[in-house]
């Protein structure tokens, strides 16, 4: 009789661990897909503001031609890429991230635009963007790390691999341009 | 999130419960002694503190706010400030957008409120908009949204409330117990029990008066635990330690004196809002750390803005082996680096100069004061007052006519 509770009680036991490592594995998988749609809403509205930014600074910028090509098509490139997979959506965005802040570097030339209210408005919508892009990218990088961690640390990762929960990526940026400081000419 | 959270609690819990066993027993001296009965104490004190409890926990937020006189304000006010806050939103995880209060006074302070993650607020002074510069009003806001998400604002305002009952009970029983002895002397008089009576009378007195000093000592370890770990949990989300440190340093040489903070809301903004003179002793009395300590700590976390490294930086300023941060809650963080350092033109740039900080601040002072702008010409701006009754305003600097 005793032998029937212990297994009873062992059973039962095991159905709540069981439960729970499965409800934690749910949440931190759904704020890994909610930490990633916050990264798409913030690059999307940086895609949004990029015209508006050109238009603003093609008419004081007589001699940067080429600068704002590149951002142009650097926006372009990652517009495409959005929905392409992790990889080479962070690989675009690393791009256009060089280019624009080769233009805002560039920006330091241009003492009236520099006065223009309209640009101002617009220079800090970017930069916040810019800061909101790192923190989602942050916060999704946490997440993943966390949600990684619990599907291949034992004994969650028994569990994980019977209901097939699979590690996720991270948001890399290993671009070049992104990561070593432009280089300004003050001549 | 929320391993850390639970580990970094069960030592407040601890003091919560030590100060619910101070309210029972000043509920039970105040039976025993006073009212003779000891369940009648008890239902009083448990009573008076479920009703302020409630009130805290479902208007808490309002009337804390309305009592520092804080103005909310909308995206287009501010838009540095709301982006900031949003940007703190994003990296703490938060679900919803806080609500974004000013508080029209010079001094330099900041707090958050409401009783959970889904209803928070954050309110900031002018002064602190006017003297900071982006990365030192993100350390703040990071620090306050950290407070949020630690549901410190929620852990501190029911300790708040405990203290509250407390302070209040005692001051009634002693007076009553004291008037008590004086005019009364019924139980006094009853023979043979009048020697223990009088024993229980003096330690029941005695407690009444011990009482309120515990739980404020009690109030305000709490408080600066929360305060470590609020700054730690900063560091992590901005990776910028450097941002809040030098934030505090302004905050910290402001002689200003918030005008509408008490002594009871004191634990809820970033720094102390009293300035007091000689606080070498003050240190059990306090209800924040000292800021050199904690501007100190921030700049020693050289390897990286992880709970650990927080951990290593408060165990280097105070040279002994215990730290602030429980293991648990350091464990659930991995290695976390610092904010890499950015292209220097890109990040500097956009920032508004002081002037220009203080002249975005008192005009947004003067809109939320239904005052109208109006642009001369000659680059004046005229601010039209919400009384004037007239249609034409003339500029005092070139004499052209507006009409209003």
């Amino acid at each position: 009789m005793i032998a029937v509770y212990i297994i009873i009680g062992v059973v039962v036991v095991l159905i709540i661990i069981l439960w729970a490592t499965y409800n934690g594995l749910v949440r931190l998988r759904n704020q890994v897909k909610n930490a990633w749609a916050q990264i798409d809403v913030q690059l999307k509205r940086r895609h949004d503001l990029i015209p508006n930014l050109v238009e603003t600074v093609r008419g004081y910028m007589r001699h940067e031609r080429e600068t704002l090509e590149a951002v142009t098509n650097a926006r372009n490139l990652a517009q495409k890429a959005v929905g392409g997979g992790v990889g080479a959506q962070s690989k675009a965005e690393g791009e256009l991230s060089g280019a624009l802040s080769r233009l805002l570097v560039v920006v330091e030339n241009y003492p009236d635009l520099k006065a223009n209210q309209n640009f101002l408005a617009l220079q800090e919508e970017l930069t916040s963007t810019e800061n909101k892009i790192s923190f989602s990218r942050q916060f999704y990088n946490d997440s993943v790390l966390k949600y990684n961690n619990k599907t291949q640390m034992f004994p969650s990762n028994v569990i994980a691999g019977m209901t097939g929960f699979r590690a996720s990526e991270f948001f890399e940026v290993e671009v070049a341009a992104e990561k070593e400081a432009p280089k300004v000419g003050f001549s | 999130m929320w391993e850390q959270i639970r580990a970094n609690q069960i030592r407040s819990v601890i003091l919560v419960v030590a100060m619910g066993a101070l309210l029972i027993l000043i509920g039970y001296f105040l039976g025993v002694a006073v009212l003779d009965s000891t369940i009648a104490g008890l239902v009083i004190a448990i009573g008076i503190w479920l009703v302020m409890s409630l009130i805290a926990f479902f208007r808490g937020d309002s009337i804390f706010l309305a009592l520092s006189r804080a103005r909310k304000i909308k995206r287009d006010d501010h838009p540095r400030l709301y982006n900031i806050v949003e940007e703190m939103k994003i990296a703490s995880g938060l679900e919803k957008m806080p609500d974004i209060y000013i508080i029209d006074d010079p001094a330099l302070n900041a707090f958050a409120t409401g009783r959970s993650p889904e209803r928070a607020s954050v309110a900031v002074t002018s002064g602190l908009l006017q003297k900071l510069n982006r990365d030192e009003l993100q350390g703040v806001i990071a620090h306050e949204i950290a407070h949020v998400k630690n549901r410190d604002v929620l852990l501190m305002s029911m300790c708040g409330v405990l203290l509250g009952t407390i302070v209040i009970l005692a001051f009634f029983a002693t007076r009553m117990l004291f008037f008590g002895a004086i005019f009364g002397g019924r139980r006094s008089s009853s023979a043979g029990g009048g020697q223990a009576q009088l024993i229980i009378l003096a330690i029941g007195i005695a407690f009444m008066i011990l009482a309120p000093i515990f739980a404020y000592l009690i109030y305000f370890a709490i408080s600066r635990k929360r305060e470590y770990l609020a700054d730690a949990t900063s560091a992590l989300y901005t990776r910028y330690p450097e941002g809040l440190a030098s934030a505090l340093e302004k905050l910290g040489g402001s002689k200003a004196e918030l005008k509408s903070a008490n002594k009871a809301t004191a634990p809820m903004y970033i720094i102390n809002p009293f300035r007091k003179k000689g606080r070498a002793a003050a240190d059990l009395t306090s209800t924040h750390p000292p800021i050199s300590e904690r501007v100190r700590i921030l700049r020693s976390m050289a390897g990286g803005a992880a709970f650990a490294d927080y951990e290593n930086a408060y165990r280097q300023v105070h040279k002994r082996g215990k730290g602030v941060i429980s293991p648990a809650a350091v464990a659930s963080v991995g290695a976390v680096g610092l904010r890499a350092a950015e292209p220097e033109a890109a990040r500097r740039e956009p920032e508004p100069s002081k002037v220009e900080r203080t002249r975005e601040v008192s005009d947004l002072m003067w809109r939320l004061n239904d005052y109208k702008t109006i642009n001369c010409g000659c680059g004046t701006k005229l601010k039209v007052p919400p009384k004037f009754k007239g249609t034409r305003v003339k500029c005092p600097h070139c004499g052209r006519i507006h009409s209003v």
